[in-house]
């Protein structure tokens, strides 16, 4: 009987939506820029995973497309947001966003 | 040749930049001629648009010269543009034709004086604004020339700046024509509300078409009667004119006399359409203010010992007159007064300047008398002037004052007994300064220490270029009456002249008993000159009866004090208040919404913690509400 | 069967998403990411995009999450987040209510609108049909015709940011000297 229930498009872009939920919790707490960024992968992922849900429920090549250029955009991003990381936390004990608090109004 | 009436204020223009570039390089009497010239070629201009004018039909006579477009804004056009018609160019005659007489007697005048340039400056500039105002095609025009010749009274009445008195009447004379200015600018916001233009033509044709209520035809009218009260010096406003004779003679003959104080009865003219629409109390009340100012300065002048102050008053009586005309409905009678009113009162002006330039600056009657063998002509010339104000025929003034006193006693008999009782007094206050200042003992023998103690003093007789004006308005004070003799209608030339211009508000008594009788009228009013003389011969000359001369007709009814001490008490009150309430509610709501803001901006700054994450849950919210919003849309 | 694959892979996606977000321990957390990251392959598999789970792993589990961890090494592989304090008290409160909020909305969303979702593109050329590379000739066809542009902005933009990260996290010379520079 459980064999019929087939996961419709919609069970993946749930899964989606929860996954990015996840991700933005993880962005909004966590005080390490490592795991800020692991947790901006996660969203991204999650949009990725929607696009591919999407593109198979309207029969459309362009949502996997999409997630082609998605990934490429990402990687270059973490190489940019990696070297930045490194470029201001590399000297410091300690490292947390919350140092960087210098521009407050 | 209409088409060049632009010629007509631009000739003074001009004489004005040229006097402020190079006035003081002409010097006296250069600069004086160079004034005179202009007024004279602007006089020759009119003249030749007159000739052009008569040449034509009735219906032709009315031009309209459009210099540029001057303000286009929206619904509002306004053109500097002149009208050259009959009422206008009738008037441009007599301003220029006088003008230029009392520009040359002030060459003579100002002699010796270290502002000598600086006067013609003024008086060139004057003379424009003037023109400026009776040759407007619109209010605004007509009020750009209110306003400067205003601003040229100011700068001539304290044209001695050094002396108190000459500022203080200076400023007085501004700030009271102010007040009447804001009639006029009423006035114009008026009318402009009701016909969308402020162009005098078609303003009157509005008016007679019936497109403008009678509401707002009464208000019209009555807020450029108190602009005109300020401007001709009419019972609340009038306070401003006796002591504007702080000014240099030729000033007080030129404006205070001949031209820019029958600026109020040329503009009440020049909208007598409108005047025909309001109710019928409105041309009530200007008849009455008339008529009481006329006899409130009558019985003032009775008790003035300044030589000057007498004929201020005067005037202020004679403008009461034509006021009183134009309210009883007798435009053309109005216009004619204030002609011979502008040659006789001219004259009489340029006859004490003479006097006064003769005894060395002294100007207290009191000190004068028995003139006449040592001042011929001006004596001469002075007793025509006042034969005509006396209303003795046939002088140019019996002819207008009777044709007055005809409409008003058609109109209203209470009226007429006032001007009557008017006349009675200024036969004799005029014939009481004639013979203090040309009869009589000659007082100045007394007074030889204070003049410089060069000797015995003796006045003497002025110099020919003064004399020169004196004798030409003499000649047109008696042949002045020929404009409009009532004899048949065939001599009504002015009548006839300004017809169209009139035609609307113009009140026809052709069959009133008044009309009928108008001989009678004529007889009684000679009656009451020659008694009016005759009660001052009784009392000056004869010394057979007493002379009345109290105190608080002296000092105008306390009406001057009246007013300062209000001014200075309440009124400085009440001012200072506003002034408050301008400084700390107005000024306050726009200063407390400055520290509002900075209040507020301070309290929002502080949201930029600096820290990164809540940036992005800021970020968040904003995602948040975005996505909301399109979902609630796609729902809805 | 497609149920079972479906819950085994959404199994360790979630799970490796809590445990990136909840580990203290850096490695840790970029190992779950690895967990999840494999599990999104599964998924893309389940619904025959075959290149994508390929490039999935290849590049983002292979590539960056190494280079998550060659910068974990090189900042110091102990330093473990403290996540017992929260400087900003309403932060965690705050994040919890918004992601919450925010699931709840796109969970509202996909719901109302899964009736709506038809048929609308060229159609997909699926494994099923008996053509095995019937995928990765179908992304390719799209991108080098209708995206091609956007692929080469793409390479661009890659090396745009190699070189960037190169300048940006360069050393300087000599740190002492730099007030003297500008003369």
């Amino acid at each position: 009987m459980l064999a019929t229930i087939v996961p419709t498009s919609t069970w993946y872009l749930i899964l989606g939506a929860v996954l990015f939920g996840i991700g933005m919790v993880g962005v909004l707490i966590r005080r390490n820029p490592l795991i800020m960024f692991m947790s901006i992968e996660l969203m991204l992922n999650a949009v990725n995973l929607t696009f591919v849900a999407l593109s198979t429920q309207l029969t459309d090549i362009n949502g996997q497309t999409a997630v082609f250029f998605v990934l490429v955009v990402a990687a270059a991003e973490v190489v940019v947001g990696l070297g930045i990381i490194v470029a201001i936390m590399r000297r410091r004990s300690e490292i947390s966003v919350d140092d960087l608090s210098v521009l407050k109004g | 040749m209409l088409n060049t009436v632009w010629l007509v204020p631009a000739l003074p223009l001009a004489g004005f930049l040229l006097l402020v570039l190079f006035g003081r390089r002409l010097a006296e009497p250069k600069a004086g001629w160079l004034a005179a010239t202009m007024c004279g070629l602007s006089f020759f201009v009119t003249l030749l648009v007159f000739l052009d004018m008569v040449s034509k039909t009735a219906e032709e006579r009315s031009h309209v010269v459009r210099v540029f477009s001057w303000i286009p804004v929206g619904s509002l056009q306004v053109d500097l543009a002149f009208l050259a018609d009959q009422l206008s160019i009738t008037m441009a005659l007599f301003i220029t034709g006088i003008g230029t007489l009392i520009h040359l007697y002030a060459v003579g005048y100002m002699h010796g004086d270290p502002k000598f340039s600086k006067f013609f400056i003024y008086l060139n500039l004057f003379v424009f604004s003037m023109l400026m105002l009776v040759l407007g095609e619109n209010l605004l025009v007509t009020f750009l020339g209110w306003e400067g010749v205003g601003t040229c009274s100011y700068f001539l009445i304290s044209f001695w700046h050094t002396r108190d008195s000459a500022a203080t009447a200076g400023k007085k004379a501004f700030v009271t024509n102010r007040v009447g200015d804001w009639g006029f600018m009423m006035a114009m916001f008026l009318a402009f509300g009701a016909v969308g233009t402020l162009s005098y033509g078609t303003i009157n044709s509005a008016a007679h078409g019936g497109s403008i209520s009678h509401v707002t035809a009464t208000a019209i009218a009555l807020m450029l009667f108190v602009g005109a009260c300020g401007k001709s010096a009419q019972l609340p406003l009038y306070l401003w004119l006796p002591d504007a004779m702080e000014g240099p003679t030729p000033v007080s003959a030129l404006i205070h006399a001949a031209t820019m104080v029958t600026a109020g009865v040329f503009l009440m003219t020049r909208m007598n359409p409108v005047i025909a629409e309001a109710y019928h109390w409105a041309p009530t009340i200007i008849a009455v203010v008339g008529a009481a100012t006329a006899l409130f300065a009558a019985t003032v002048a009775v008790a003035q010992n300044d030589i000057k102050k007498v004929l201020a008053y005067s005037t202020v009586s004679q403008l009461g007159y034509m006021f009183l005309a134009v309210g009883s409905g007798a435009y053309v009678a109005a216009i004619f007064h204030m002609i011979t009113h502008a040659f006789f009162k001219a004259l009489l002006f340029l006859g004490s300047g003479s006097v006064i330039h003769g005894m060395h600056h002294e100007q207290d009657m009191r000190k004068m008398g028995a003139l006449r063998v040592l001042m011929p002509v001006t004596g001469f010339t002075f007793i025509i002037g006042w034969l005509a104000i006396a209303g003795v025929p046939p002088f140019a003034g019996f002819w207008s004052k009777d044709e007055i006193l005809l409409y008003v006693y058609a109109n209203n008999r209470g009226l007429y007994v006032v001007g009557l009782v008017t006349a009675l007094l200024t036969a004799f206050y005029m014939t009481r300064q004639v013979i203090m200042v040309f009869f009589g003992e000659a007082k100045w023998k007394d007074q030889s220490e204070e003049h410089g103690a060069h000797g015995d003093f003796v006045p003497h007789e002025s110099p020919k270029i003064m004399l020169l004006p004196l004798v030409v308005l003499a000649m047109l004070s008696v042949g002045g009456g020929l404009l409009q003799l009532p004899f048949t209608k065939d001599l009504h030339f002015l009548e006839k002249w300004l017809e169209p211009i009139v035609e609307h508000g113009e009140a026809h008594i052709n069959g009133s008993w008044a009309y009928d009788n108008k001989y009678i009228l004529m007889l009684v009013a000679i009656a009451v000159a020659l008694s009016g003389i005759a009660l001052a011969v009784g009392v000056y000359g004869k010394k057979k009866l007493p002379a009345i001369e109290p105190q608080i007709l002296a000092n105008a009814w306390n009406y001057d004090r009246g007013v300062s001490a209000f001014m200075g008490g309440p009124g400085r009150q009440s001012f200072e208040a506003v002034a408050w309430a301008d400084a700390h509610v107005i000024d306050g709501a726009v200063l407390g919404t400055g520290s509002v803001v900075r209040r507020s901006s301070g309290f929002i700054r502080k949201i930029q913690s600096g820290y990164v994450r809540v940036y992005a849950a800021a970020i968040v919210i904003g995602v948040l509400a975005m996505l909301a919003w399109f979902m609630w849309r796609g729902v809805a | 069967m497609e149920l079972f694959v479906f819950i085994c892979a959404a199994a360790m996606v979630l799970a490796g998403a809590l445990g990136v977000v909840l580990r203290s321990n850096p490695v840790h957390a970029a190992l779950s990411l690895v967990l999840t990251l494999f599990g999104i392959a599964v998924m893309f598999v389940s619904q025959q995009a075959e290149f994508l789970a390929a490039v999935q792993v290849v590049v983002y589990a292979g590539a960056i999450v190494v280079l998550f961890l060659f910068v974990i090494m090189l900042l110091g592989v102990d330093r473990a987040e403290n996540l017992e304090t929260e400087p900003l008290g309403i932060q965690r409160p705050l994040a919890i209510i918004l992601s919450i909020g925010f699931v709840a909305l796109l969970v509202t969303t996909i719901v109302q609108g899964r009736d709506s979702l038809n048929m609308r593109g060229d159609g997909l050329i699926t494994a099923d049909s008996g053509d095995h590379d019937a995928n990765i000739r179908q992304i390719a066809r799209s991108i080098f015709s209708d995206y091609v542009v956007a692929f080469e902005v793409t390479s661009v933009l890659l090396i745009v940011a190699v070189v960037g990260t190169v300048v940006l996290a360069r050393k300087r010379k000599s740190e002492k000297d730099l007030s003297g520079v500008s003369a």
